[in-house]
């Protein structure tokens, strides 16, 4: 029995010509104690799907379908009240940008007391200990002096550093990481990660990492889901997910990596954009931009099926067997200079 | 935050001083004062004794030093209506002002803030259109024809409250409820702007994942953010509230500084103008002060040390 288990997650936005979906049927688990990248281009539906859980979707955005399922209970069907009682306490998120996400006004301080005295009755004096202690365990040098400052005065690792403080404070069975290291320099990208790695087998929890940098999957993640125009085509544990890829998709974002003992000298992308959500193709979307795509690709409905006990892809031919494993990739030719 | 308080207060002396000089310019430019002290019949002789005495046949420079001296003395001459220095006349008539005005600034304060947030809350819904129409309606009715209105209805027709004048807090209702409707409008559209610029914020999503609930939301995190800029508002509508409260109490016969001063300038009791214009720009400094020490209270950013 997965941790959380989320099946079918429809989210779309309303808009003047229609609602217009940005998840669509995304269905993925998370174990206890596990790491789960959920990788993608901008656009493909992750952060969505990630506020989706915890029902922070606002408006004109909305959940149209699908289960959360968490401790037995689906998180969709929650009353609002019993719903606040998991967020920050059970479940807790963590976003890309530090500063925007810490109220200016409050002291760090008094934002990481907040979940405690929201969710415990432990009383001030006791939430501003253990408090403090987070702001410790995060890394925070000095950390009772510096309780009383605002966010401005902080840098942008150690305001995530906050970030991360304030939602683990409660001790959280899960925490959602959307983009956690984007926003900031790579030095600190490389501490902030190792810290949170550090806390998850400290505190056991399990960590739902939202990312478009396969290098930080690479890095800190067990399993991987591969989003892509607001559907999961790809899942798998990290390795055979590099060594295994079962999606042109994702081997196309792989390979899209810099790497440097590759003599190119242009970076590689991914050709195209990601589709119009409004004007989706019918069958699989990422066809109009797959090496591989025949006719029937994109009349045929694509669903995510388990080529092996631990492994799912949603590309019809690698599930026909007609495509190898790991697919190869189809380098494009460099202009010379 | 000391130090930021004694920064703006050092300020001050400078604004005065400003508000001393123009008032002198204006004074000079727009007429001799030997004609208001003097009938029409005066000698040649008389009117270069006066002009020695009061020293306009000094250079400039000079009589603007004289005028400041006497200003900073508190001594702005005998009023010519009361025969009495002018300063203890308007200092007599500044307590009847600050009740008007604060109760009408606390009125439009705390029910144009409620409304905004309505307002916000309820954003192209029925509440909203509400609030938006009377808000247009309150911001271009005159407050002369309002305060006429209210007191027809309000203390003619249902008799409920007195006409005018003072004595009682009902006497108050009508002169605050109209002073007040002068800037109810405004705060009302401001909060509102700034309330529905404050709710897209990303930190009120993290304060949402943190579990807190919808009021703590709002009084917590959402409204120390957003009201700001009708605190820089405020500060900035003191002068507008002068001049609505010099309307507002020649209305209702309030014994204020305005109807004062609107009866000196009738009179031409120039010294009693001078002490008015001098005491209210003190008062509006003051005002602004106080904004700006609530202001950084609040938003730490602004403490600018």
């Amino acid at each position: 029995m997965a941790l959380l288990n989320i099946s079918g997650l429809t989210t779309v936005f309303e808009t003047a010509t229609g609602p217009v979906g940005a998840v669509d049927g995304a269905s993925f688990t998370l174990e206890a104690g596990e790491v789960l990248g959920l990788v993608g281009e901008s656009g493909s539906g992750k952060s969505v799907s990630a506020f989706s859980i915890l029902r922070l979707i606002n408006p004109p955005g909305k959940i149209i379908g699908g289960r959360v399922e968490f401790g037995g209970r689906d998180l969709l069907s929650l009353a609002p009240r019993e719903m606040r009682a998991v967020r920050g306490k059970d479940i807790s998120m963590i976003f890309q940008e530090p500063l925007s996400s810490l109220n200016p006004v409050q002291t760090i301080g008094a934002q990481v007391m907040e979940p405690l005295l929201i969710h415990t009755s432990i009383g001030k004096r006791k939430a501003r200990d253990r408090a403090l202690a987070m702001l410790y365990r995060v890394g925070i040098p000095d950390a009772e002096s510096r309780f009383d400052v605002y966010p401005h005065q902080l840098s942008g690792g150690l305001r995530q550093r906050v970030m991360i403080a304030l939602a683990l404070v409660c001790e959280p069975k899960i925490l959602i990481a959307d983009e956690p290291t984007t926003a900031l320099d790579v030095t600190i990208q490389a501490q902030i990660l190792a810290l949170l790695k550090d806390l998850q087998s400290e505190l056991g929890m399990a960590i739902l990492l939202i990312t478009h940098d396969l290098g930080v999957i690479a890095e800190v993640a067990d399993r991987v889901a591969v989003m892509y125009a607001g559907q999961i085509v790809e899942s798998a544990p990290v390795q055979a997910i590099f060594d295994d890829t079962a999606h042109p998709y994702a081997a196309a974002l792989i390979n899209s990596i810099p790497d440097r003992t590759r003599q190119a000298r242009r970076l590689i992308a991914v050709k195209g954009n990601i589709p119009d959500p409004r004007h989706l193709p019918p069958g699989c979307r990422f066809a109009p931009r797959c090496g591989f795509a025949q006719p029937s690709c994109v009349t045929t409905v694509q669903k995510l099926t388990a080529v092996d006990p631990t492994h799912a892809t949603a590309c019809m031919r690698v599930q026909a067997g007609e495509l190898p494993r790991p697919i190869p990739t189809l380098t494009p030719e460099l202009p010379h200079g | 935050m000391f130090a930021f308080i004694v920064r703006r207060l050092l300020t001050i002396p400078i604004t005065i001083l400003l508000v001393v000089f123009v008032t002198f310019i204006v004074l000079r430019v727009t007429g001799d004062p030997v004609q208001i002290y003097l009938d029409i019949n005066a000698t040649p002789e008389q009117t270069a004794l006066l002009r020695e005495r009061l020293h306009l046949d000094e250079p400039l420079i000079v009589q603007f030093g004289l005028f400041l001296w006497d200003v900073l003395r508190g001594d702005f001459g005998m009023s010519l209506q009361f025969a009495t220095p002018a300063l203890p006349v308007v200092l007599g008539r500044l307590g009847a002002t600050i009740q008007l005005v604060s109760v009408a600034l606390l009125f439009a304060f705390v029910f144009g803030v409620a409304g905004g947030i309505v307002a916000a809350l309820r954003k192209d819904r029925l509440p909203d259109f509400l609030l938006s129409a009377l808000a247009v309606a309150g911001q271009s009715m005159p407050s002369f024809w309002l305060g006429i209105l209210l007191i027809q209805t309000f203390a003619l027709d249902l008799k409920w409250l007195p006409t005018s004048g003072t004595g009682s807090w009902q006497h108050l209702i009508l002169p605050a409820v109209t002073l007040a409707t002068f800037l109810l409008p405004n705060f009302i559209l401001i909060t509102r702007t700034t309330v529905l610029e404050t709710r897209s914020e990303l930190f009120l999503t993290t304060a949402r994942s943190k579990g807190a609930s919808e009021s703590s939301i709002m009084f917590r995190h959402l409204l120390p953010n957003a009201i700001n800029p009708v605190l820089s508002f405020l500060g900035l509508q003191m002068g507008r509230l002068v001049g609505g409260s010099i309307i507002t109490e020649t209305i209702f016969a309030w014994p204020g500084i305005g109807s004062l001063m609107i009866r000196s300038i009738f009179q031409r009791d120039v010294p009693v103008v001078i002490a008015a214009v001098f005491i209210v720009s003190i008062a509006i400094v003051l005002a602004n002060l106080l904004v700006d020490i609530l202001q950084s209270l609040i938003d730490p950013r602004m403490r600018l040390d």
